[in-house]
């Protein structure tokens, strides 16, 4: 396992998001990726953290655009959870790692 | 109070006592270690507790990079603060100037302040989505306060970073 820091540039990206639908997910199926047993990242909810500020968490950590980082956090504030990305473990690990550099309440769960 | 962005500064101006006071108390707001619950909150565990070897390793590799992460936005928070030193006592209103390079930290920084006293006081759902109380007659409806206000300049440090209007807390 390896714990590790990193970024990605913040997409700046407009939307008009209106209802709260299943937001997608993004799969690593690729190379050697894909002999792993899968993994998902979880954000959950709180109260306390701005729904602003984890729209823009999930950009920066995901590289999502803005429609799909809202999508995931109206999912979060209203059905108390929401999969962000599924792949391997050691991706799965940093971004946890990122999102609690955000201070979301964030864990890796095996699929 | 007014606040808006000057170039590459965030501008607090017209700030009375009260506010820079509470502006003050941001640094000493993130320290976890006179709450349990605090800690538990601003260093949650990575996974379920059935996943041992997950955590354990979290605890020892990651937790310090945390705190390390934490502590460093803290400080450069608690230096664009000391604009605000020597005016404790004064009656006149004062400014604070924010660099743009700094906003990660004050975003970070805020968050850890408003999570820490949300957990130390134990705040209720009900009570965090309750941004009309007043008047402030307790410790707990001051912390409340503390919570929205800076919540409030979260939302305007986001506002001018990424240059979209908000809607407002949830």
């Amino acid at each position: 396992m390896s714990w590790r820091a990193s970024s990605t540039d913040v997409l700046d990206e407009k939307a008009s998001p209106a209802t709260v639908e299943r937001p997608g997910l993004e799969k690593e199926t690729r190379g050697k990726e894909e002999l792993d047993a899968p993994w998902q990242v979880v954000v959950h909810n709180d109260a306390v953290n701005l729904m602003t500020y984890v729209t823009m968490v999930f950009q920066r950590v995901f590289g999502y655009p803005r429609e799909k980082a809202e999508r995931h956090m109206l999912e979060v504030h209203h059905k108390g959870r929401s999969i962000l990305w599924s792949g391997a473990r050691e991706r799965a690990e940093l971004y946890v790692q990122q999102l609690h550099g955000h201070l979301l309440l964030a864990t890796l769960e095996k699929i | 109070m007014e606040i808006c962005r000057r170039d590459d500064e965030l501008e607090i101006s017209d700030l009375d006592p009260f506010l820079a006071e509470l502006l003050r108390q941001i640094p000493t707001s993130t320290n976890t270690e006179d709450s349990p619950a605090a800690r538990e909150r601003l260093f949650t565990a990575p996974a379920g507790a059935s996943e041992k070897e997950i955590c354990a390793e979290w605890k020892l590799y990651v937790e310090p990079e945390l705190r390390r992460l934490f502590q460093s936005a803290t400080e450069t928070v608690a230096g664009d603060l000391e604009q605000l030193d020597g005016k404790e006592k004064s009656v006149n209103n004062c400014t604070l100037r924010i660099p743009m390079q700094h906003a990660d930290a004050w975003l970070n920084t805020l968050n850890q302040a408003r999570l820490a006293i949300a957990a130390r006081c134990n705040f209720t759902e009900t009570e965090l989505c309750d941004h009309e109380r007043s008047p402030i007659g307790s410790r707990r409806d001051l912390s409340l306060f503390q919570i929205n206000f800076y919540g409030f300049l979260q939302e305007f440090i986001l506002r001018e970073t990424t240059g979209v209007m908000d809607e407002p807390t949830g």
